[in-house]
């Protein structure tokens, strides 16, 4: 019972920040049709300024996440100007080598100015230690990432489904020529939801950095996963991204606690079996 | 159907080109003997790569299908080579080689049913989690493959009974050579054959060779299983010249790195897929030389630019160039 509650909480946790990422990967794929290998990328810079920024700058954990998240979406805004527009529209293998060369790129320079060590990110007391409730104590922390995953899917929710911007962008979403025809400026939306997708994994870099720890492979080590999570839920989907992302952390920690000597075995026979089940996600409409 | 290709396509039957092909391969091999007769196990794991690279070349450049997983079919050829000589006393290189290729085939029969059921996104994926799952299940079975420790222990008899593989590589490498001459010479036949054809047309409009009533997924599976077995043949390859079988010739890194070469040299073209190869190891080892930490971010940088500059790869862009220069626009 203890370890099934254990791996229940640890499951959730990494579900929702699995979430937290990969949900801007999710919108700007159903968005823009980009395969952005990238967006690991962009979670490890999040980590990477927040751990700077509290253990060299002496700043606190919040304004330390506020910090990564805009400096990470200043930084991501050229590259969506320069590099990113001129490959909308563009093959996939375009798109995925396009992507995977900036992933070397950041990897690379992250390894020069950071150096190859793990970087941590020290959290504050209230979070650092753990909740008793009653008949089993549970770490802070985790209930922190799931707070913080249920806040941005309601978040995003809103303001996709109830705010004027999230009105053009789904026109943009379902047909943008004709929404730009309608007076919808196309690039202004896509500038400014790749700006807050990459904001959004920034933040999931950040929080999740106990789960998945910052150092310069992080970029390459999960990528398939967040890869994987938005075509699982289906690009574009909300509430598709959120099941897939839980159901994946789900079979994840549990393969890790029950059958630690297989490694990623059951998590990529399960990736298999889901894409094959449900070729377009589990809530897709991306092609 | 195969008439109706031949009478509606431009012929592209070129014994010509692929008299030069040889001769080029041969000359670039000669000189590559003189000019690192230190380096010649380099020499030979570049070919042993340009294997994997002309495999991936027929699936992605003639068939259209994006792959980040072709390592597996890579490193099944391997550890098929490796497995019958360490554990069955199989130590004879040709009939190693040709169990590599078997080995590598039925991968590809495998990673091809698995992977062909989807498209775009979704198919990308499926080859990333086939590829992580080969890698796993040689983890596991370490009795079998030595685990994260390598395979080692992998013995060969003397090629022909005749050359004995040195210390230097030099049988080695010429025996590469030989593999990469015959494999290239029946890849020409096969991608201006028919069936060669056909399989570009699936890259161009599959919904129109289905209309046409050939079968899209059967083109696809079957290239997928030649393709197999040339990404066999060159763990093979490898798992003889190095007598070691890794975990990483499994590894999505292999796989993804052997896709950049690809797109370095050009897809869609033999000559590209080779030529990528050899600039791309030829780079990495010299730059790695240099400065190990620079040489993702050199990469990176050289594959947005390719992207960005030179879309059909080094090959490509020459061959553009000089068409230009001689056809006036041809």
């Amino acid at each position: 019972m203890q370890t099934v509650l254990s791996i229940a909480i640890d499951a959730l946790a990494y579900g929702m920040v699995l979430f937290v990422i990969s949900i801007g990967l999710s919108v700007t794929m159903g968005l823009m049709r980009v395969v952005n290998l990238a967006h690991g990328a962009f979670a490890m810079i999040g980590g990477y300024l927040a751990s700077y920024a509290t253990r060299d700058l002496g700043f606190g954990y919040a304004p330390a996440i506020l910090i990564a998240v805009i400096a990470t979406a200043i930084i991501a805004v050229p590259i969506e100007r320069l590099l990113y527009r001129r490959i909308y529209g563009a093959p996939e293998l375009t798109q995925v080598l396009m992507t995977i060369g900036i992933t070397f790129c950041v990897i690379g320079l992250a390894n020069y100015a950071f150096g190859p060590t793990l970087k941590t990110i020290p959290l504050p007391e209230t979070l650092s230690g753990s909740i008793d409730l009653g008949f089993r104590a549970i770490a802070t922390h985790r209930i922190f990432a799931i707070v913080c995953g249920l806040v941005v899917a309601g978040g995003l929710w809103f303001l996709i489904e109830r705010t004027a911007f999230g009105i053009r962008l789904r026109a943009a979403v379902d047909n943008a020529p004709m929404a730009a025809a309608l007076g919808v400026r196309t690039q202004l939306v896509y500038a400014v939801s790749f700006a807050v997708a990459v904001g959004l994994a920034a933040f999931g870099g950040v929080v999740g950095a106990e789960l998945l720890p910052v150092e310069p492979y992080y970029a390459l080590r999960y990528m398939v996963t967040f890869l994987v999570a938005v075509s699982i839920g289906g690009a574009g989907s909300i509430p598709g991204a959120l099941i897939a992302c839980l159901l994946l952390g789900a079979i994840d920690t549990t393969g890790r606690y029950l059958a630690p000597e297989y490694g990623e075995f059951f998590f990529y026979l399960a990736v298999i079996v889901i894409v094959t089940l449900f070729p377009r996600g589990l809530a897709g409409r991306f092609k | 159907m195969a008439a109706l290709m031949d009478s509606t396509l431009p012929t592209r039957r070129r014994p010509l080109g692929t008299l030069i092909g040889i001769a080029v391969i041969v000359a670039a091999s000669v000189i590559g003997y003189f000019l690192f007769p230190n380096n010649l196990a380099l020499l030979t794991r570049i070919i042993a790569t340009m294997l994997l690279v002309l495999s991936i070349d027929l699936v992605t450049g003639y068939c259209g299908v994006a792959t980040l997983g072709h390592a597996a079919l890579f490193g099944a050829g391997a550890y098929g080579a490796g497995i019958v000589s360490a554990h069955f006393g199989i130590t004879e290189p040709l009939t190693m080689t040709l169990i590599g290729a078997a080995a590598g085939a039925l991968a590809g029969l495998v990673s091809g049913l698995v992977i062909l059921r989807a498209h775009g996104l979704p198919q990308l994926v499926l080859s990333i989690a086939v590829v992580h799952l080969f890698h796993e299940v040689a983890n596991k079975a370490s009795g079998w493959t030595g685990g994260s420790d390598g395979l080692s222990g992998i013995t060969t008899d003397a090629l022909l009974g005749l050359f004995e593989f040195d210390l230097w590589g030099r049988t080695a490498y010429v025996y590469g050579i030989i593999l990469l001459l015959i494999v290239f010479v029946l890849l020409r036949v096969l991608v201006q054959s028919p069936f060669g054809m056909l399989a570009r047309g699936v890259r161009e409009d599959p919904v129109r060779v289905a209309a046409m009533g050939a079968s899209v997924h059967s083109v696809m599976l079957r290239m997928y299983v030649i393709s197999g077995a040339v990404a066999g043949i060159g763990g093979a390859l490898n798992a003889i010249s190095t007598q070691v079988v890794g975990l990483d010739s499994l590894s999505f890194t292999m796989s993804a790195e052997a896709l950049v070469m690809l797109v370095l040299g050009g897809t869609g073209s033999l000559y590209g897929a080779m030529v990528g190869t050899v600039s791309f190891m030829w780079f990495e080892d010299v730059v790695s030389a240099a400065n190990p930490f620079h040489w993702l971010t050199i990469v990176g940088a050289l594959l947005i630019v390719v992207v960005l500059f030179a879309p059909k790869g080094l090959y490509g862009a020459a061959a553009a160039f000089l068409s230009r220069r001689r056809g006036g626009g041809k």
